[in-house]
């Protein structure tokens, strides 16, 4: 400040200047026009290519989307109909999806049992509801958790005994790891916890389910997995490698800040390996080479071994996105949790990790829609996902050839997938902001 | 520097210091690498007392208190706090931190958890107080430090101080036997840094042990019943303040004092 006034003039201000409402300036379209796309010749000049490009590109689509026929029993019969609308570059032959769209989204799954599926797919979003959106009543989520049971049992069908036991598998995790807990400290309880569901689900399940599917015959008609496919397969995929990669990649990523040696190195050599392999090659090791590892005999699901290899994909990316977040937390959380007398599972599950997961949500979401999009990666081993399918529909000599229709169809329904998760995302991000 | 730190009447008759040890600290040494910290402390804080840890930056006295609560580890000698022998035995870790509590240079609070919630999680969690009566306690310390209607907001929507005061509520929570203190107005403006030191003040004058490291000598002179002098992970001084500083025994007391009282 130049001190000339303040030594010549004396001021004392005796009444605080009151707050104002900001100048109104013109509002309305026309001064958003001039701000945002006429403010200046290069920006006017941007502006007028911009428009001439939207101009053309959309003359030429929306014709196309338009004027498509959707009645044409076949590709030919289309290219006649749409010939005689005399456009220069074509219509779309929208029919073909009237046809087969039950097909792209249900695969071969038995047209009776649809109502399994769909099902299924309510329960699913009745499950997910209380996850996604925190105001529900708590109480759903026991049904969220039951879920993933009941799904398996409503679209692979079988005897109800199966999911039954896998699921005492995890009560009986739980029992012993609460016992053991007591008697003989916390590591011998996780081992247990880890070693007793193992050892019931690989030597004790099969004969128990068989045993009550013999006194109690409970089940519906089984369908195979061969039969899955379409959109159908797309989420069940997805949604279970959405689901289980997000866990599995915060264990991951605490393991790689771990303090045991061991724990870390395997967590980073899992994390290292995996992101160093394309997710092809991990499909074809679940497709053919598994078989060649396993006892012959054994039967292994083909859908349960890709959801295995695309949820160990997911989680090793997920692992790096939340170590990032866990990175960015400044070391006082850790010191003020630790200082408070909060353990290890306390700290992180109340105060470490609830703040690296909201700093890491745009990462995550990223990694959660290139899950979704990768599963259509399986039509190279043969499932019949909506793009496996494509090539089964042009199979048809009445569809031979067509193209854009079915790859346009399949990329909007894609679209609408990721970009609701995308702006879940957003949302979830705005509600959990607690600063100013 | 501010020389008085409150305008408030202490009565120091109160403030009795009994004669029972709460934190007994014999021939510890602290390495960070190669780097010798901390060099043979020996120290014995009786209940009650009020200590301030005072010296110039990287002397040490932050990682001396932060060694009492296991936030740093030391190497050599023994930290016995309430009884209680630190070693890296995790559960004797735990049963320490839940009787010391301690307020950081930077509040540290729980950004995502409201003032209530930050308040009630050690109590709930660690002591396992039912959630009404935790919050009961919590509303208690935050009335406390003047700042009861700030329960539901989020640490991001509070000045400074009001953070520090939430941090002293939040510690106090626990019902901590003894509070330690890092510099806990270093970071605050200074029209913030009275209203931190008041509610020091005022948990000193109820009784607490208490250990700060602090630059503010006037809290010093008004509240402590000692001061060490720490430089170079040595403790070179420790008096009465009243000596400490109109007596100073030491060189290296005597041209620290002449830096942050002389101007």
């Amino acid at each position: 400040m130049s001190d000339t006034h303040a030594q010549t003039v004396a001021y004392v201000r005796e009444t605080m200047l009151p707050e104002q409402a900001p100048p109104s300036t013109a509002a309305g379209p026309i001064r958003w026009m001039r701000d945002n796309l006429f403010s200046s010749v290069m920006n006017t000049v941007l502006t007028l290519l911009s428009v001439y490009f939207l101009w053309v590109v959309l003359s030429l689509v929306l014709p196309w989307v338009w004027y498509g026929s959707w009645t044409a029993s076949s590709l030919r019969e289309c290219r006649e109909v749409v010939s005689d609308l005399g456009l220069a570059h074509g219509a779309a032959c929208w029919s073909v999806i009237g046809e087969r769209y039950l097909q792209l989204i249900y695969g071969f799954y038995p047209d009776e049992l649809y109502w399994r599926a769909n099902l299924a797919f309510i329960l699913m979003i009745v499950a997910l509801a209380p996850v996604l959106y925190p105001n529900l009543p708590r109480k759903i989520l026991w049904f969220s958790a039951l879920y993933p049971f009941l799904a398996f049992w409503l679209l692979w069908g079988g005897t109800l005994w199966t999911p039954v036991v896998a699921v005492a598998g995890f009560v009986l995790a739980y029992f012993a790891f609460e016992i053991l807990n007591r008697a003989a400290g916390s590591l011998v309880g996780v081992i247990a916890a880890i070693l007793v569901p193992v050892i019931w689900w690989l030597l004790l399940a099969g004969p128990v389910a068989n045993g009550l599917a013999a006194v109690i015959p409970l089940a519906m008609e089984p369908v195979e997995s061969a039969k899955f496919g379409g959109f159908m397969l797309s989420i069940i995929i997805g949604v279970t490698g959405i689901v289980m990669s997000l866990p599995l990649g915060i264990l991951l990523a605490l393991g790689r800040q771990s303090d045991l040696m061991i724990v870390k190195a395997i967590c980073v050599g899992f994390i290292e390996f995996i992101r160093g392999v394309p997710l092809i090659t991990l499909l074809f090791v679940a497709s053919t080479l598994l078989n060649y590892f396993l006892p012959p005999g054994t039967t292994f699901d083909i859908i349960l071994r890709v959801i295995i290899m695309v949820t160990l994909f997911a989680s090793a990316y997920m692992a790096e996105v939340v170590r990032g977040g866990l990175a960015a937390l400044p070391t006082g959380q850790y010191e003020a949790a630790d200082a408070l007398g909060l353990d290890y599972w306390k700290a992180t599950r109340l105060i470490t990790m609830p703040q690296a997961l909201k700093i890491s949500i745009p990462g995550i979401v990223s990694t959660f829609i290139g899950l979704f999009k990768d599963t259509t990666l399986v039509s190279i081993i043969g499932l019949l996902d909506p793009i496996g399918l494509t090539a089964n529909i042009r199979a048809d000599s009445n569809w031979n050839g067509i193209v854009w229709e079915l790859y346009g169809f399949i990329a909007l329904i894609f679209f609408i997938f990721c970009f609701s998760m995308s702006r879940y995302s957003m949302y979830l991000e705005r509600k959990l902001k607690t600063g100013h | 520097m501010s020389q008085i730190a409150t305008d408030r009447e202490i009565d120091r008759s109160k403030m009795a210091v009994s004669d029972e040890v709460a934190i007994q600290i014999n021939k510890m040494n602290k390495w960070y690498g190669a780097f010798h910290v901390l060099r043979d402390i020996d120290m014995t804080v009786q209940r009650g007392e009020r200590i301030v840890i005072a010296g110039p930056s990287g002397s040490g006295k932050s990682t001396l208190i932060r060694c009492i609560n296991r936030l740093e580890e030391h190497q050599k000698g023994d930290i016995i706090v309430d009884g209680i022998e630190l070693t890296s035995d995790l559960k004797n870790i735990d049963k320490i931190r839940r009787e010391v509590g301690m307020c950081f240079q930077h509040f540290n609070l729980f950004p995502h958890l409201t003032i209530l919630e930050n308040c009630t999680l050690a109590p709930m969690w660690v002591r396992k107080t039912p959630k009404k009566e935790a919050e009961e306690i919590a509303m208690h310390f935050l009335e406390k430090v003047k700042i009861p209607e700030q329960a539901d907001k989020y640490p991001g929507q509070l000045s400074g101080g009001q953070q520090q005061r939430v941090a002293i509520a939040r510690s106090l929570c626990m019902k901590p036997r003894i509070m330690l203190f890092d510099e806990p107005t270093s970071a605050l403006d200074p029209e913030m840094i009275k209203e931190v030191l008041d509610t020091m003040v005022e948990l000193a004058e109820e009784g607490m042990t208490m250990l700060c490291v602090t630059h503010e000598m006037g809290f010093a002179k008004q509240v402590a019943n000692r001061v060490i002098f720490m430089d170079a992970g040595q403790i070179v001084e420790q008096n009465e303040p009243e000596e400490f500083f109109n007596n100073p025994k030491s060189e290296r007391t005597k041209l620290f004092l002449s830096q942050i009282l002389g101007h």
